[in-house]
């Protein structure tokens, strides 16, 4: 029980003017400020971390090839014993609490901090082409497959075809999405939106639409975890990792094993099923990597939550939305919240403030325990965090 | 002759297939020992060791497994051929390619619609594989 892992401290990055990052930040600055204020809503200090996880796209070619090398230079870490840079896509940093978990509970860490940021909206960085034709991609981008949505387009082709979902489906997951955001307001993108006005919008990569990608935002953000044992001197109650799995399947969209189904976030979820004795039927709160409609829909799915081809049930009429019967990503999602690029980790950092009861307006009734899914690439990795007020 | 559009970093585990490609084949990777099909990835001959994959030709007949209507383009070199079709076809060989689907009517694309190959000559280099309705 005593070196038990749990989470302490989350902070995320504020922003304005739909989601672009303060004047004065940096890609590390803003790490640093989230850093800085997730332990001091622990009453921690950096001078208590012991163990550093990050991943992001920033600094590459160069210095950002050794992410936790450079921030523990920039953040002043002393020695750190621990350092993550895995970096699996946008489900990285669920994976990242997975194992610092098992570094915590082994001793190898005392205080681990993940962290995340990014300037992409700012830079102006992100664009629908311009990937390398390299390795198995070498078929893909010649084609001028827009990466990431066009993948996941084909998916959501293939998802209708073989379940029967349509684009109305993928629609109530936006406006549920929305709805959500709607109560938070730190979220980028607030008005109400209708199913209509998700159907009307310009096309980008068939069945998708504009309201079914996720955002283009800058944002940062970081999570604390330490032992149980150490919450006793701390400000905030723990939240404990009771479970945790990742896995990962293909680089290119034609290698996805089945395009219909999510298979990577079966496998990452049971192991973490398995590890916290929990369930599907004992989640009060999904917080899933929302890239694009369909990947909550396929997620799910996935996840147990509904069955294969049970989805579109599962998310009509607003069931996900706020009064609904199961909240889904109550903090507006990536498609309304914000999306740096790499999202994984604020499905943590508002987990933690569902479980702890300070989600304000959005707050959702009784959540005690809540499952986190990161998905990363063209729904090629995945990883899964099972998260409860209670331990055991 | 050259080609404004994103041209595939060949390499030597790719060569086979782009070669073939210029000579009017259509070449795929077989597993001896299971008998399956693929392309470049090794995911659907799990456990096969090297020797025994080798290059076939495949017949050049295919379906849609699943595809996109592409409005938004994949940066500037696409932005005067939108919409296109960007198809993943899963030859009757079994192996799956990422390509495009060049047709007259993009709204009569489904999956499992019938397709085959033609190969389109974009450089003096380069020719690359591509599917059009069979017919």
């Amino acid at each position: 029980m005593s070196r038990s892992p749990v989470i302490v401290g989350v902070a995320d990055a504020p922003t304005h003017e739909r989601g672009r990052a303060l004047p004065g930040a940096t890609v590390l600055s803003i790490q640093r400020d989230a850093a800085n204020e997730a332990l001091a809503q622990a009453g921690l200090t950096m001078r208590d971390v012991d163990g550093l996880a990050v991943a992001g796209m920033w600094g590459m070619p160069g210095p950002g090839a050794m992410q936790p090398v450079l921030l523990t230079e920039y953040l002043g870490l002393e020695w750190p014993r621990y350092l993550d840079g895995t970096n699996v896509g946008g489900a990285a940093f669920v994976l990242h609490a997975g194992r610092a978990a098992e570094a915590i509970r082994s001793g190898q860490a005392d205080v681990v901090l993940i962290v995340y940021g990014s300037l992409q909206k700012s830079q102006a960085a992100r664009a629908l082409g311009g990937r390398p034709a390299m390795f198995s991609n070498q078929w893909d981008i010649p084609a001028g497959l827009p990466l990431p949505v066009g993948a996941y387009a084909m998916a959501a082709q293939r998802h209708a075809h073989v379940y029967g979902s349509t684009r109305e489906t993928l629609a109530e997951i936006a406006v549920a999405t929305r709805a959500w955001a709607a109560l938070n307001p730190a979220a980028a993108f607030r008005e109400p939106m209708t199913v209509d006005d998700v159907l009307d919008a310009r096309m980008i990569a068939s069945p998708l639409g504009r309201y079914d990608c996720c955002l283009v935002t800058d944002g940062g953000g970081a999570v604390v975890m330490t032992t149980e044992e150490r919450t006793r001197d701390l400000r905030t109650p723990p939240v404990h990792v009771l479970g945790h799995g990742a896995s990962a399947s293909h680089a290119s969209i034609a290698h996805m094993p089945d395009m219909a189904k999510l298979e990577v976030a079966e496998q990452s979820s049971r192991a973490a099923y398995a590890m916290a004795g929990r369930g599907p039927a004992e989640i009060d709160l999904a917080m899933l990597y929302d890239s694009f409609t369909i990947t909550v829909l396929m997620t799910l799915e996935a996840l147990g939550l509904c069955g294969y081809g049970e989805g579109k049930e599962f998310v009509r009429g607003g069931r996900t939305g706020p009064g609904g019967a199961f909240p889904v990503n109550t903090n507006g999602g990536g498609l309304s919240y914000c999306h740096p690029g790499m999202y994984g980790l604020f499905t943590i950092i508002e987990a933690c403030h569902q479980l702890w009861g300070i989600a304000g307006e959005r707050q959702a009734e009784g959540v005690r325990t809540a499952i986190c899914h990161g998905t990363g690439g063209v729904l090629s990795s995945g990883a899964t965090l099972i998260l409860s007020t209670e331990n055991g | 002759m050259t080609c404004d559009k994103p041209v595939p970093a060949i390499d030597a585990e790719s060569e086979p297939y782009w070669t073939g490609a210029r000579e009017g084949r259509l070449m795929i990777q077989r597993c001896g020992r299971t008998g399956r099909c693929f392309l470049y990835s090794r995911r659907l001959a799990p456990g096969a060791e090297d020797a025994d994959i080798r290059w076939i030709e495949a017949k050049g007949t295919g379906m849609v497994y699943s595809f996109t209507v592409c409005h938004a383009p994949a940066g500037p070199a696409f932005r005067d051929e939108t919409p296109y079709v960007v198809v993943c076809v899963e030859l009757d060989e079994g192996a799956r390619i990422v390509s495009n689907l060049v047709t007259g009517d993009i709204d009569a694309v489904h999956i499992g619609q019938r397709v085959e190959v033609f190969f389109d000559r974009v450089s003096d280099d380069l020719t690359v594989p591509k599917f059009r309705p069979a017919g």
